[in-house]
């Protein structure tokens, strides 16, 4: 193949990992955002997404969309349910505090990770895709799910726009965002908004999960990759903005795939991370210290 | 565990200071000795583990110089003790290097690495240091495998050979002799203890005390609080791949895991569950959760699960670890 | 005795967003004097002594200290050259004991007198430490935790922390508030005994301890300096009465 189709090929790649990275990075971003908090363990929501995916795709027999999707359904509502159980029995009871939080979900990574290992194992499973079609372009062949996955993210990301600009919810998640006590003030449901907004984070991370899985499969360790992609594209895309974490996922996204075809998804991922060391010495409180309080 | 309520560098006996005996001095050497006599008692089995505890324990001595005393919570510190770790390993079969020399190359690449990635971590604080120490530490391990040519990733390699045998001031010690092993690993603990306390209840251990306490209210006093976070980051780093260096010479493997993001999270584990801020807690914390894992993965393979539950234990029900609720409990003046 | 001019500010502006806290202002203080800074809340004040200590960067404008342009050194560099800055919000080392805390602030100064703290003379620290105590009567509770001291001792800590540093400028910000009546009383003797050694800025707003211990007052309003002069021209000054009981 030549230069020119190769790297077409390549970007496609890359926007299927900018479209679920997107997703993925959102959830962080946005319980960072509103809490303050930042969840180590939403890697493992997102992992905890795929494999249940792989799990509620084997309960039904017949067509592989049909499993799919009642995967693509369940599974966020499962992973949102273990958030909200983590949040009320650890996070709530630290008091949000930033440090401990950490320690916190750091615990939490290893417990899902191990859960994730002793009942699901340590192989590595597909999900069938639910479509099976091929578009062909005069170079190659490219699966039509992975535009699937392209369309589903926006759909998702305009979704979550939508709720945070121009609905109630939204009101109420900025204004805790913005400050706890008025909030508290104006007589918002401070605890509950935080309670939803974690569940919903990591509901994100495991619809991306469910999205990607029919490409790449669900294994228990599959969570760190993301974790700390997410990381670098919150910290370059800016806090809680919806179209900073698009822009950074999209930037992340195409270069990881661009070098991880032409070179190796190692060196993409070792340049990503210095890209973030790039992003701190030109603002050196870093992204996240700028809207610290 | 709230850095910012733990409890803190306790009233000085001043006057105390001046007398001959020194309470503070005495019980961390009676510790030491301790460490020494136990290799008379333990069996083969014990022996070997402690005498690799002694060389984690000197890892989480380091690790808590910056996160118990300063205040940084780092999650990247296994770039430290990978840098010793690799440093000596690659000396020894890459440029022939000796045992000794090997050694001194790993703490000096821990010494240059720290040095160039706290004049960049340090611009941030808070969470974002954290995030980005991590950041740094996953590059580190990524090149790790990315340099497999060298560094054969994850399968790692062993040392063998003449770099099995140290040599210092004309003497050979003979580095696959479990005694051998045991007493370079407490000789190392001992350096790190007694250069963490000298440290610690000096005034530039006050100084970091002070930025844990308040960075602000530092500041207004007079001091740099840059330069001697980064001090405290190049002293910590530095031990830290002391420890990584003498866990490669000594135990002859060195491998990708060591610089996984698992080993940065361990020394935090240890530190936080002997005692934030105290010289002897993260001895305790490293020997006691290296034995719990150990007596759990006889009976469940569910290592991780003893990890992620002390972790969140702690954290809710013990923020103080073990010598720091000593400590709270009537022992004010351990550092 | 020759007027020095210990402090000088040249145009000196900090604005945030559209908020000109502190607005083109040229202000002066001698070497050796008290002087009171009083001004309705929002004046201006404490950015005023903000920018002096370094807390905040100027946006235009140049301060200079002992002839040198500070304007750019970050705070830390001004502590060195003898800016210290006792804190509206009582600051101090809550978790560590008195000793401690003023061990640290004397610290500062062996150091500027050209000390290593790696070879510290810890007895030179000691007696100095006591030095600041004994000065605002804090010497027997050495030893306590500063978070256990009563308000009114948390705030002599303050300036125990302050005197410690040896300043040429003293700067109090708010030093009587929430005091009692015996307590701003000692406190003003222990502010007298300081100005034999060091020039000191305060802010204050309880006017009787003002009108007691300073020599010259400026008094700010939106910004600017509204007017400076001795209590007594203060005093009778229509501008100032205006700008305090509102325009």
């Amino acid at each position: 193949m030549d230069f020119g189709p190769y790297l077409f090929l390549a970007s496609l790649e890359g926007l299927v990992t900018a479209a679920v990275l997107a997703l993925t990075a959102l959830g962080l971003s946005l319980v960072f955002g509103v809490m303050r908090i930042v969840n180590v363990a939403h890697g493992e929501f997102f992992m905890l997404g795929a494999v249940l995916a792989w799990w509620f795709a084997g309960l039904v027999s017949g067509s592989p969309a049909f499993g799919f999707l009642i995967a693509l359904v369940l599974s966020p509502l499962v992973v949102g349910a273990v958030a909200l159980l983590c949040e009320r029995t650890v996070l709530k009871r630290i008091d949000y505090n930033p440090e401990a939080t950490i320690v916190a979900t750091i615990g939490l990574l290893y417990i899902i990770q191990q859960l994730a290992l002793t009942f699901y194992g340590p192989d590595a499973r597909p999900v069938q895709a639910p479509i099976n079609f091929r578009i062909v372009f005069p170079w190659f062949g490219w699966s039509g799910y992975k535009l699937v996955v392209i369309g589903v993210s926006i759909l998702l990301l305009l979704a979550t726009w939508f709720v945070l600009t121009r609905t109630r919810l939204g009101l109420i998640m900025r204004a805790t965002q913005y400050d706890r006590e008025t909030a508290q003030a104006f007589a918002i449901p401070v605890d509950k908004v935080y309670a939803a907004v974690f569940a919903i984070g990591a509901m994100l991370a495991a619809t991306a999960a469910v999205l990607i899985v029919p490409i790449q499969q669900a294994h228990y360790l599959m969570g760190l990759d993301p974790l700390l992609l997410s990381f670098i594209v919150v910290i370059i895309g800016g806090l809680g903005s919806i179209l900073g974490t698009v822009v950074a996922a999209l930037i992340i996204g195409l270069s990881d795939g661009i070098i991880s075809v032409f070179f190796s998804p190692t060196l993409a991922k070792i340049l990503a991370t210095l890209l973030v060391a790039f992003v701190l010495v030109i603002r050196p409180q870093g992204l996240f210290g700028a809207t610290q309080r | 565990m709230s850095v910012d309520s733990s409890p803190i560098q306790p009233t000085k006996p001043v006057a105390g200071r001046r007398s001959l005996f020194d309470k503070v001095l005495f019980v961390h050497l009676a510790a030491l000795a301790i460490l020494f006599l136990a290799q008379f008692v333990l069996s083969d089995y014990h022996h070997l583990t402690l005498a690799r505890v002694m060389v984690l324990a000197s890892f989480a001595v380091g690790y808590n110089i910056l996160f118990g005393y300063t205040g940084l919570l780092s999650l990247g510190h296994a770039m430290f003790f990978a840098a010793g770790l690799y440093g000596a390993g690659l000396a020894a079969t890459q440029l022939s290097f000796g045992a000794s020399e090997a050694f001194l190359a790993g703490i000096f690449a821990g010494l240059v690495l720290s040095t160039l990635i706290g004049m960049i971590v340090l611009r941030t604080s808070g969470v974002s240091f954290m995030i980005v120490t991590m950041m740094f530490a996953q590059a580190g391990y990524l090149m790790s495998l990315y340099f497999g040519e060298f560094t054969r990733g994850d399968e790692g390699f062993v040392l063998q050979g003449d770099i099995r045998t140290a040599h210092l001031f004309g003497l050979s010690f003979d580095l696959t002799s479990p005694d051998v092993r045991y007493n370079i690993a407490l000789a190392l603990l001992a350096v790190c203890v007694l250069v963490c306390l000298a440290l610690v209840r000096s005034p530039i251990g006050r100084i970091l005390i002070a930025i844990r306490e308040n960075e602000e209210r530092a500041r207004m006093l007079g001091y740099d609080t840059y330069r001697n976070k980064l001090f405290a980051l190049v002293v910590s780093g530095t031990i830290s791949a002391a420890a990584g260096a003498a866990y490669a010479l000594l135990f002859a493997y060195v491998g990708a895991t060591f610089a996984s993001i698992q080993y940065s999270i361990l020394p935090l584990l240890w530190v936080l569950l002997g005692g934030v801020g105290t010289v002897l807690g993260p001895i305790l914390g490293t020997l006691l959760m290296f034995y719990l894992v150990d007596i759990t993965s006889e009976y469940t393979s569910a290592y991780m699960l003893a990890v992620g539950v002390a972790l969140i234990a702690l954290v809710l029900f013990f923020p103080k670890g073990i010598i720091g609720t000593l400590r709270d409990k009537g022992l004010k003046w351990l550092p | 005795m020759a007027a020095m001019t210990l402090l000088s500010t040249e145009s000196l502006s900090r604005h945030f967003g559209g908020l000109r806290a502190v607005d083109d202002v040229a202000f002066t203080l001698t070497e050796g004097e008290v002087r009171a800074i009083i001004g309705p809340n929002g004046a201006g004040k404490t950015t005023l002594v903000s920018l002096i200590c370094g807390r905040v960067m100027p946006s235009a404008g140049k301060i200079v200290f002992e002839g040198t342009d500070i304007s750019a050194l970050p705070a830390h560099r001004r502590v060195g050259l003898g800016i210290a800055y006792t804190f509206q919000i009582t600051s101090i080392f809550a978790n560590l004991s008195v000793y401690d805390n003023v061990a640290l602030a004397v610290q500062t100064g062996m150091r500027r007198g050209g000390a290593s703290l790696f070879f510290l003379n810890e007895a030179t620290l000691i007696a100095r430490v006591e030095e600041a105590l004994e000065k605002v009567g804090l010497d027997d509770r050495r030893d306590m935790q500063a978070a256990n001291l009563s308000y009114g001792h948390q705030r002599l800590l303050e300036v125990a922390m302050g005197l410690a540093l040896r300043p040429k400028l003293l700067i109090l910000d708010e030093p009587t508030q929430g005091l009692s009546d015996a307590e701003i009383a000692g406190f003003c003797d222990l502010t007298r005994a300081i100005a034999k050694d060091a020039t000191v800025l305060l802010i204050e707003h309880n006017m009787d301890v003002v009108m007691d211990l300073a020599e010259r007052i400026t008094v700010m309003n939106n910004g600017a300096i509204l007017s400076e002069g001795t209590p007594a021209e203060i005093r009778d000054d229509e501008r100032v009465q205006r700008a305090y009981l509102g325009t």
